[in-house]
């Protein structure tokens, strides 16, 4: 419902040829037209309420989309070095010196907002385009707070690479203050924080509907897996079958969350797990994001840790080949066995090369963050949200566009609410 | 302003371990302009007539006429001037003996070089390096002309040391463009398509002196027409790979591979001469090392440069599959012009065996060629070739060669081997 403002047709910026509407590739010459994965700009639906406490994060209005789901803009992807050479990648998206094709920067990014927290999110060999997304935040001081959020897209639905993306983004900001402590008591701290968990759902969920065409037969949806971790606490919320794990230093790894999943369903009734997640329903999943979604309220969990480890927060394109704990426990252990400490983008460069090298048949995300030796005394708990200066998110990629649109559209309340 | 456009043609997967890379690329020019006015620099043309004894009077006759029709298309404004040629070359008009040694054409300076050609009388040998030289050394005198194009009539078989004619096409090669037109049946085809393989023109037969104003007229036409001086093809590999071959295929095949100029380590230009509103193809064989199954390699960037500006760009990629579906392909294009190719060697090389005496390989070259003809659909080829040989089986290439053949004829099919047909219509 939105205006269609640019012309039905446009030149190839190579060739000159037309180009139609839409075209991700010059049909001439191959060229290709931008960035074939740069999201789309979603429907802007107006904050009724800009003075909103909360900012506008859509905590009892779940129809409401918080302005910047707006994804980001990408940064230009020709700039960057040649991943195979170094080399200087030219405008036409392939490396001046070995002409390999640059990945863009959908298919591939890095987010690394401090030193102990980073993520990969890779197109992975096989596929045509990554529809998984990351968003992370970090306080700078290690082991304060750090947010995990991995929505992976599911596949071959429409714009389901912009969606993830965007729902992602979206998540990040309502977990961006620390969670609360609620009236004191543990039930009441974690009703508390199931309630932002279910917010920072919905307006994932928000952000996905709003970029999904109403008339889509097969509306892009996306899992949502989000791993907090405050001072000693891990804070796990899920829909369907992203993962999050713990793996303390020295320990058996363990799996933080439960899939919704056919796979995991058949595990509940007995189906011995290797064979439930290789069967022909493996990756079907039960609950998701999205327009068509019946229940996006994610299932919450706790973790009191004891030590120093990793925190891993990934996509199915990493688990399916490290399922158990400890396949996973074991890769990590080897990145760090092949020379001294490692970082934890390095661990997650390591963990996507290792599901890319085993046979790399989906999208592949790997979120970290490095938990050091825990002081002697726990920290206090975390003050109130409002004491606390929000966390630095990861530095923002330069800007491409000039601004938001200054007219939003008009939508009307309501519009594709996820009931 | 002249706009140019790239198109690619090919199959960009390979199959596993697959190394080489076939590609079409076409390249239009739109808005070419006329020749000198594109503000890059002034045109020069020049007029070679040869004025040997072997001219009869009728050929003389024929060649000044000719020359005249020539002049005529020449655009006011445009820098010219007229080679007498025999065992050595004279300036025949503008008249002078120092300075610049062309003039720009006008009403008056038209008239004047006429009245020159008219004086021609045919005397002494051939000696065609002189020509080239004296046409070289014209082009010098006047510096601001950056489009040079000489038109070359001969009648008469080159009388000079072997190598002499060699070192003259080198001098001139890469500083003028040279169309050639052979009189009668004396001449040698293979040393005249040398000359103009080298400067980038054309060569064709006038089997009668009575057809030479037409195909002037014509030569002329296009040399004027061709806006954009001097551009150049531009190819850049990756590093490690290697450049197995760069042919024009159309609108004639010209063999580009040992042309190239290095502009850096991955990049080489070839030369292509000034362009007029017309549509070339280039046929590109690149061979880059094998990537795993599901990569994807930029094979070449194929670009044209009007001196260091790119104009336009295609891009011939490699993807690496294991669907056979996919790798078996061979793209049309590259078949129709792989066929070509195949074609003119065939015709050439059963010509040559031919006049060698050698009437089997010349029998089975010339079959060959009558089916690649028929195959690609070169009707002209095919038409010619039926006057060298009688066809038995056009689609098993059985043929039989002519007991008594025209050596026009012959010769008419030697020029015209490197003429190919589109696989699509023209300009679309």
């Amino acid at each position: 419902m939105t205006e269609q403002t640019s012309p039905a047709t446009t030149p190839c910026p190579s060739c000159g040829a037309a180009l139609a509407a839409g075209a991700r590739f010059c049909e001439s010459c191959g060229a290709q037209i931008g960035d074939a994965s740069a999201p789309t700009p979603p429907t802007m639906v107006p904050s009724d309420d800009a003075s909103d406490p909360l900012g506008d994060a859509p905590i009892s209005a779940p129809t409401r989309r918080p302005a910047d789901a707006l994804p980001d803009p990408l940064p230009d992807p020709g700039r960057r070095p040649c991943g195979n050479c170094g080399g200087e990648v030219g405008p036409d998206l392939y490396c001046l010196q070995c002409g390999t094709k640059a990945p863009s920067e959908r298919d591939h990014f890095r987010e690394a907002p401090s030193s102990w927290v980073a993520g990969v999110c890779d197109k992975g060999p096989k596929k045509s385009r990554n529809e998984d997304a990351m968003a992370l935040l970090s306080s700078e001081q290690p082991g304060q707070r750090a947010v995990l959020v991995v929505l992976d897209g599911v596949s071959n639905l429409v714009d389901s690479d912009v969606a993830s993306l965007a729902g992602a983004r979206a998540a990040r900001e309502v977990l961006r203050t620390p969670l609360p402590a609620g009236m004191g008591t543990p039930q009441s701290r974690d009703a508390a924080v199931t309630k932002v968990m279910t917010a920072a759902a919905a307006a994932a969920n928000a952000a996905i509907v709003a970029i999904t065409d109403p008339d889509e037969p097969n509306p892009a949806s996306a899992t949502f897996t989000v791993a907090v971790l405050e001072g000693t606490r891990v804070s796990t919320a899920q829909l369907g079958d992203s993962r999050a794990y713990w793996f303390p230093d020295g320990g058996p790894g363990v799996q933080l969350t439960v899939d919704d999943s056919v796979a995991q369903q058949q595990i509940a009734a007995g189906v011995a797990k290797e064979v439930a997640e290789t069967g022909e329903f493996a990756h079907a999943i039960t609950k998701w994001l999205g327009r068509d979604a019946q229940d996006i309220v994610p299932s919450v969990a706790f973790l009191d840790i004891a030590g120093p480890g990793w925190l891993l927060a990934c996509s199915d394109g990493l688990w399916n080949y490290a399922s158990e704990p400890a396949a996973l426990a074991a890769q990590i252990a080897a990145a760090q066995a092949a020379g001294g400490p490692v970082g934890p983008e390095e661990m997650a460069v390591h963990l996507v090369g290792f599901a890319s090298a085993a046979g790399g048949h989906d999208n592949i995300t790997a979120s970290l963050a490095r938990v050091g030796p825990l002081p002697a005394v726990p920290p206090p708990p975390p003050p109130a949200p409002s004491a606390e200066a929000p966390l630095t998110p990861p530095p923002p990629p330069p800007v491409q566009n000039a601004g938001e649109p200054t007219a939003p559209t008009e939508s009307p309340a309501g519009e594709g609410a996820p009931n | 302003m002249a706009e140019f456009t790239t198109g690619v043609y090919q199959n960009e997967f390979l199959p596993d371990g697959g190394t080489d890379v076939n590609a079409i690329v076409t390249i239009t020019c739109q808005g070419a302009g006329m020749a000198g006015q594109s503000g890059s620099g002034a045109a020069g043309e020049i007029i070679i007539v040869d004025t040997s004894g072997s001219m009869g009077p009728a050929t003389m006759a024929a060649a000044k006429d000719a020359a005249k029709a020539a002049l005529a298309e020449i655009v006011d404004g445009t820098w010219f001037a007229v080679i007498a040629g025999a065992d050595r070359a004279m300036l025949a008009f503008p008249p002078v003996t120092s300075g610049p040694a062309l003039v720009e054409m006008s009403e008056e300076t038209r008239a004047q070089a006429v009245a020159a050609v008219d004086r021609f009388v045919g005397s002494g040998g051939t000696a065609i390096s002189t020509w080239l030289d004296l046409a070289g050394q014209i082009f010098a005198s006047v510096p601001q002309i950056t489009q040079r194009h000489a038109l070359l009539l001969t009648d008469g078989e080159n009388r000079e040391r072997p190598g002499r004619l060699d070192e003259a096409i080198n001098r001139a090669t890469g500083y003028f463009q040279c169309d050639c037109r052979g009189v009668g049946t004396d001449w040698q085809v293979a040393e005249i398509r040398r000359i103009a393989q080298a400067l980038l023109g054309t060569v064709d037969i006038i089997p009668g002196p009575d057809q030479m104003r037409a195909q002037f007229e014509e030569i002329m036409r296009a040399s004027m027409a061709r806006g954009v001086a001097d551009a150049k093809l531009r190819i850049w590999t990756p590093q490690g790979a290697q450049v197995l071959f760069v042919r024009q295929v159309a609108p004639t095949l010209e063999d580009l591979t040992d042309r190239g100029v290095q502009v850096n380590p991955l990049t080489r230009d070839f030369p292509t001469g000034a362009w007029a509103d017309e549509s070339r193809d280039y046929h590109v064989g690149v061979r880059v090392a094998a990537k795993a199954i599901g990569q994807e390699q930029l094979a070449a960037r194929v670009q044209l440069a009007l001196g260091d500006d790119v104009v336009t760009q295609g891009l011939v990629k490699a993807t690496w599959s294991n669907d056979s579906e996919l790798t078996a392909k061979i793209d049309k294009q590259v078949a129709h012009y792989t066929g070509q190719t195949e074609l003119a060697a065939a015709i050439q090389e059963g010509l040559a065996a031919k006049a060698a005496g050698d009437d089997a390989t010349a029998t089975t070259k010339l079959g060959r060629a009558v089916q690649l003809a028929a195959e690609t659909g070169n009707e002209e080829a095919t038409a010619k070739l039926k006057k060298v040989v009688d066809v038995d089986n056009e689609a098993e290439g059985t043929v039989r060669l002519k007991r008594a053949v025209e050596k026009a004829d012959e010769m008419a099919l030697d020029t015209a081997s490197t003429k190919t047909t589109r696989v699509r219509p023209a300009g679309s």
